[in-house]
């Protein structure tokens, strides 16, 4: 690699990018099964005409289920968040050219993140009829 | 002979404060190309019309341009394949020089930031050539057609929106020396494309691949190249 060594390269080593993109190739496809099954149990299994607080509120209950259903939620709050607001942040530096602005809503935007997350995770986790 | 319109974006710096469109109609056969069209116009209408061009026969990629909202080579456009009616207009993406001619220098920087030349370690063998299998050179035998028109890159909405994305062209140039088995420079160039503005700004639109005039899976050599960075890297 001494020949390469002397070439000018950009600055790198970062992985932040690499990781981002894999991640939202991961969480994609895992929010389509998610969703599909999401979809299905509350469409078909429950019924349109059934669904109610009442019917959230008790999945979320039971002991072993109630578990299971609050972690899958959880995932599911996870994912959707920092998928559309890493989409979001891709949006923001292919379009806003600005380093002031963009900074700022960047920073908006990992607030915004920060909020939804603590937010929701709060209410599946504290959460009791 | 059938009479075509042709609309022309015109733009000249030094007498312009914008572009401006103007139509010409010529005579020209089915089977005649824009570029004949084009050139009538310079030859006999209108000298001042200013297109690049050169060998004329799809080869040196210097007449690229918009010719009905779509990246075509004006001297592979037919007009039976175009219609009657022909809207032209300069390379997006990149800054007018005068009428259809784009200033190429930031594309050919990008094209010069993935050292796309051969890198080799090692010296050549006494029996004289590097030999290479089918199979071997098959892996890039697409990406070794491009004859960087820019039809790609500027058909490209992530390098409309931010021109320090590298572009489709130079990671297509990239792919032909890190998947051919003679050059050692891969881990170098992979270093290059794995930059913020490197592959990962490609948002899988597929409007290179449908622009390039030569045919090149232009979005399948991108995802090779980044499932090669991250394969690499974890």
């Amino acid at each position: 690699m001494k020949a390469i060594g002397q070439m000018p390269r950009p600055k790198s080593g970062s992985t932040f990018e690499l990781l981002s993109w894999f991640y939202m190739r991961v969480s994609g496809l895992l929010m389509a099964l998610m969703i599909t099954f999401h979809l299905l149990w509350m469409h078909l299994i429950v019924g349109l005409d059934n669904i109610n607080f009442s019917v959230v509120a008790d999945r979320w209950m039971y002991p072993i289920t109630g578990t299971l259903w609050r972690v899958f939620d959880l995932l599911l709050l996870i994912f959707a968040v920092t998928h559309g607001m890493n989409g979001i942040r891709f949006s923001i530096e292919d379009y806003v050219h600005n380093r002031s602005w963009q900074l700022f809503l960047k920073t908006a935007v990992a607030i915004l993140l920060l909020f939804l997350l603590f937010i929701g995770s709060y209410i599946v986790f504290v959460f009791e009829v | 002979m059938k009479k075509r319109t042709l609309k022309i974006k015109r733009f000249n710096p030094t007498k312009d404060k914008k572009p401006y469109w103007q139509e010409f109609v010529v005579e020209a056969e089915d089977t005649d190309r824009i570029l004949d069209a084009l050139n009538h116009i310079k030859w006999y209408v209108d000298g001042s019309l200013t297109m690049r061009r050169s060998c004329a026969h799809g080869i040196c990629g210097s007449d690229a341009m918009c010719i009905n909202g779509k990246n075509l080579l004006a001297c592979k456009a037919l007009f039976k394949e175009v219609g009657d009616d022909v809207t032209i207009e300069p390379l997006a993406g990149l800054p007018v020089i005068r009428d259809l001619v784009v200033d190429m220098e930031p594309f050919m920087e990008h094209y010069r930031t993935v050292l796309p030349y051969f890198i080799s370690e090692t010296p050549p063998p006494s029996y004289g050539e590097r030999l290479q299998s089918i199979e071997e050179r098959k892996i890039f035998d697409d990406t070794t057609k491009c004859i960087l028109c820019a039809a790609c890159t500027t058909s490209c909405p992530s390098f409309w929106a931010r021109g320090e994305y590298i572009g489709p062209s130079a990671i297509v140039q990239a792919h032909r020396f890190i998947f051919d088995s003679r050059d050692d420079g891969a881990a170098a160039r992979l270093d290059i494309l794995g930059n913020a503005d490197g592959v990962w700004r490609c948002r899988t639109i597929y409007n290179c691949t449908n622009a390039c005039p030569r045919g090149i899976e232009v979005t399948k050599a991108v995802g090779e190249v980044k499932k090669e960075i991250l394969f690499s890297t974890l």
